[in-house]
């Protein structure tokens, strides 16, 4: 049988498998906890009961008896080396290990190190803590009341727990748009606190060799990059003897872009121990003390005509950062990109005001699978505008629709001052709505509500528009370091490639998209491009992964310098055919003589020649690497549709469909883009019905385990019905706008928006996620029903 | 806090020697009778393939089969499983060839950062051999005490359904690379 070979032409659009996987399915990661160095001790944290408490002593005697306990190491100890507080990665200052007091309850307090790990634990009950109870503060309002506890009393000349204040928009012109109004619609809602949880934990093995002073800190980070430029100016080590490897990530969404206090404290100890020192968190200091997210309280109005037309947006809104700012905001943003919240609607005035408060709860509020905070602005417009159209007595898709940003306003510039790149928010929609069956759905709740049986259909619907891939260097910053990324490519003689990124996977498939972007610009095929990411001295420096990036920034940088070497290789292909570099024309892997397509070289000869026959004066070696700051951000959006059956009686709901339309632009592997969405969809739907870290009058955090935090298994995660439509943005080099985080972005509102679709009626206009089934019941009740 | 929950004994610990089949290999070490299995595994013998995600036999990232019945190895001392057989990870492909499971989840992209994969699939491939033509219902069931943060377990149900079509159709299995 002869085989005949496709042609390849293009390496975008194409699921290739893979190349991470094989190691994967055979149990051959490289895991932080699977590093293990000659010599290596273990580290255990003691972490405070108390969520506001003065220390007044430590015993540490004790713990040090234990056979194996080589030291214990307590804040005390840390102020000698002026590292008892950290700088966050917001400019704020947290603490390494507790001196003073403790803030939060779980915060680091002294640290075991010992010959393996049980032993530590076991020294941890031995250290005695006498603490002297504060009252506490566990909600932003509490925080900035008059005579609340002062948190940070740290800070000099602190006086009260604001952290800022911050506006974005027109106040004048939205005062206007709200005069002119025929209807005001207004909504108030919390979106409360829940963490990204990836599967593994965080954790380092920090290995100082006493001799060299070479400081090689493997960790779980995100940002590799960011954290040694961090570790340097913590430490005062030389930033050339810092190496960062962040080995295979068990997952991330946001949570291991903190530097948090367990890396420093085993790195100090490594560094005056003499030894590697191995922390690896457990399931409850990752709950209780490690980067969460939202916990915003949210409330503003809609301004609009009778006939719908969207005139004016006002929103609040008041954060609540825990004991310190923490959350990786670019500096100039303080509530991160919330003023995006007009979403996709053509909305001519907005002001959005928004305040941060310390309470006695965790610090760190960038994570879960979101660009700054768009999550939580994606969230209050979609659900706004739904309960807009009910007052107006319009369908929530027309109403959209009737608002929505046209397809060639854009590129648009909107009231809070973001320069939307493309989009067409109609298409996207529309195909939803005729794929779910929209028609027929809306028909079936009018027969449902008119027979009143106690089974209750809810259709909910998001049209989100997200903005990601920070930069452009110029407005978006961490720490003052500008939000760029970079590539490396080399292409050895035998035609094969190594590229280096200064992203971070954590299970988004890095090592076959980015192959796929260089096979695309210099026909390679992926199987012979190798990708590397994650080892500060082997990459080139860049910002890592979060806030879905890495495909507009580092994607692009790829596909630049891939452009690069291709340039050099048509120089080299000019040599080799003794043709004039003009003359040459380029088909995918392959230059020839432009009319005689015969007389070619392939990419393959042209990588040998770059080390063995260059045409004079020639530099030799085919390598390039190139720093990408993008001219803007990129805008993926898309329309969800959830229905929902809810049981009246019990308040019970079920998710019966989810139709799901993204477009994120060109897809490079749509295998995996739908991985990415689905997985979005399933930590939407934890958020919007089970997900939540609560708290009690004491500071207890209530959530502190997989068994009260509770994380969507395979039973109640539904089947997912996925679309697209396909707008580039007209920036990036091949179109690509970002997708990781499209889904958690755009999904709560939607499920949420179908509950409240079937309880409306009912005068019922708001519950507050997590959106259980008790709340539901109770909700039903408070009206006469069920 | 179960960081502080640990008892604390002044007692030297009491060491025990444990003997058991590990993929088909036999094992033996002297251990502290404390010893959790997933230890056992992962720092005795160096099977690192079994993952902790949680510590409270919530996630099935430490899942093993103990006498072919999928366990969860972080709530299990090792002592327990003496004299018996496990298999981890490690044991899933055989001869040099791949299990179907592992084939089906590179097939239908059913795993992402690969930390809930091991348990995954030995969960899948205890199903399997049990029954052959599971429903969705079915495999959604048999995967539901084993946490998947990433992939919205759409592809892994889809995984196994590749793996059970594939055992019945009983092709030859591809290589391990």
């Amino acid at each position: 049988m002869a085989v005949v070979e496709e042609k390849v032409t293009t390496w975008l659009g194409r699921s290739v498998k893979r190349k991470e996987d094989d190691r994967f399915l055979q149990g051959r990661g490289n895991y932080i906890e699977d590093i293990k160095l000659p010599g290596m001790l273990y580290m255990a944290i003691l972490r405070s009961p108390h969520a506001h408490a003065r220390i007044l002593s430590i015993d540490t005697a004790p713990a040090m008896q234990v056979p194996g306990v080589v030291a214990v190491v307590t804040g005390a100890d840390l102020v000698a080396h002026k590292l008892a507080w950290m700088p966050t990665l917001s400019g704020d200052t947290q603490a390494v290990l507790a001196t003073d007091k403790v803030r939060l309850q779980g915060q680091e307090v002294a640290c075991v190190i010992a010959e393996d790990a049980y032993t530590a634990h076991d020294a941890l009950g031995l250290i005695d803590v006498d603490y002297e109870p504060l009252p506490v503060v566990t909600n932003p309002q509490q925080a900035l009341a008059e005579g609340a506890p002062l948190i940070r009393d740290d800070k000099e000349g602190k006086t009260d727990n604001r952290i800022y204040h911050w506006e974005a928009g027109d106040q004048a012109a939205t005062e206007r748009a709200f005069a002119q109004a025929d209807r005001v619609v207004s909504i108030d809602m919390h979106y409360p606190r829940c963490h990204p949880s990836p599967l593994e934990c965080c954790g380092c093995v920090a290995d100082v060799n006493p001799a060299s002073g070479m400081v090689t800190i493997y960790m779980t980070s995100q940002a590799p990059h960011v954290h040694r430029t961090v570790f340097a100016l913590v430490t005062g080590l030389p930033e050339q003897n810092i190496q960062i490897i962040s080995p295979d990530l068990g997952g991330g969404f946001g949570n291991k872009v903190p530097i948090y206090p367990g890396y420093v404290v085993a790195t100090a100890a490594s560094l005056l121990i003499g030894r590697p020192v191995k922390w690896i968190e457990d399931r409850t200091g990752n709950l209780i003390s490690t980067g969460f997210a939202r916990d915003f309280y949210m409330d503003g109005e809609l301004a609009l005509r009778q006939d719908g037309k969207m005139l004016g947006l006002r929103v609040n809104m008041l954060s609540d950062q825990g004991y310190a700012y923490a959350d990786a905001q670019p500096s100039k943003f303080k509530a991160g990109l919330f003023h995006v919240v007009t979403g996709s609607y053509d909305i001519p005035a907005a002001h959005v005001v928004t305040d941060g408060a310390y309470t006695n709860k965790a610090p760190g509020g960038v994570a879960y699978r979101c660009s700054f905070r768009v999550t939580e602005a994606s969230y209050f417009i979609e659900r706004l505008v739904q309960k807009a159209a009910y007052e107006l007595g319009l369908d929530p898709a027309e109403l959209r629709r009737l608002n929505f940003i046209q397809p060639e306003q854009f590129p648009y510039t909107s009231a809070t001052g973001f320069v939307y790149d493309s989009g067409d928010y109609e298409r996207a929609l529309d195909l939803a709505l005729e794929k779910v069956g929209y028609r027929e759905l809306r028909q079936e709740q009018a027969k449902l509500r008119q027979e009143g049986k106690g089974k209750l259909l809810g259709i909910g619907l998001a049209s989100f528009t997200e903005v990601v891939g920070a930069g452009p260097g110029r407005q978006f910053d961490i720490l003052g370091i500008r939000m760029f990324d970079s590539a490396e490519l080399r292409v050895h003689p035998t035609g094969k490639a190594i590229l280096k990124l200064g992203v971070k996977s954590q299970g988004q498939g890095h090592e076959t998209t980015f192959a796929q972007i260089v096979s695309n610009e210099l026909g390679i095929p992926p199987q012979d491009v190798i990708v590397q990411e994650g080892d500060t001295d082997n990459t080139p420096y860049g910002l890592g992964t979060y806030a879905s990036r890495s495909t507009p920034t580092g994607g692009a940088a790829t596909a630049v310098v891939a452009r690069e070497l291709r340039e050099k290789a048509k120089r080299i292909a000019a040599h080799l055919l003794e043709a004039a570099a003009e003359d040459l024309e380029w088909e995918l892997g392959r230059f020839f003589v432009r009319g005689t397509p015969d007389r070619g070289v392939t990419i393959q000869d042209v990588a040998f020649a770059a080390y063995t026959n260059l045409p004079e004066g020639m530099q030799a070696g085919l390598e390039g690497v190139h720093y990408y700051d993008p001219p803007n951000m990129t805008y993926p959006f898309g329309s969800y549709v959830v229905v929902v059956d809810i049981d009246a009686g019990t308040g019970q709901w079920k998710v019966r469909r989810v139709v799901a339309v993204d477009d994120c632009g060109v897809r490079i592997n749509p295998m995996i883009v739908e991985g990415q969405i689905m997985g979005g969809l399933t930590e939407g739907l934890g958020m919007a019905a089970m997900e939540l870290i609560t708290f009690d009058e004491e500071g207890n955090c209530i959530g502190s385990n997989f068994m009260d935090y509770l994380l969507p298994t395979s039973m109640e995660t539904p089947h997912f019905d996925l679309f697209e439509t396909v707008t580039p943005s007209p920036h990036h080099p091949i179109g690509c706008k970002g997708v990781g985080e499209s889904a958690t972005v755009g999904s709560p509102a939607a499920y949420v928006n179908a509950v409240i679709d079937a309880l409306a009626p009912y005068g019922i206009t708001n519950i507050d996620m997590p959106v259980t089934s008790d709340k539901v019941w109770e909700a039903l009740r408070s009206k006469g029903v069920g | 806090m179960n960081e502080q929950a640990r008892p604390v004994s002044d007692e030297p610990q009491m060491r025990r020697r444990v003997e058991m089949v590990v993929n088909g290999r036999p094992r033996s070490a002297e251990i502290e009778t404390r010893l959790l299995l997933v230890h056992f595994l992962r720092e005795t013998l160096g099977l690192t393939g079994t993952h902790v995600g949680c510590d409270t036999t919530s996630c099935g990232a430490c899942t093993v089969r103990l006498q072919g019945t999928p366990i969860k190895s972080c709530t299990m001392f090792a002592v327990q499983a003496d004299g018996l057989e496990v298999t981890t990870v490690e044991g899933l492909a055989q001869g040099g060839k791949l299990h179907p499971v592992q084939e089906g989840f590179k097939e239908e992209h059913g795993l992402q950062c690969g930390f809930c994969t091991p348990g995954m699939m030995l969960v899948s491939a205890a199903l399997l051999e049990e029954n052959p033509n599971p429903t969705e219902a079915e495999i959604r069931f048999a995967i539901s005490g084993n946490i998947c943060r990433c992939t919205g377990y759409q592809n892994i149900v889809k995984a196994v359904q590749w793996a059970a079509q594939k055992t019945q159709s009983g092709q030859a299995a591809t290589t391990v690379a």
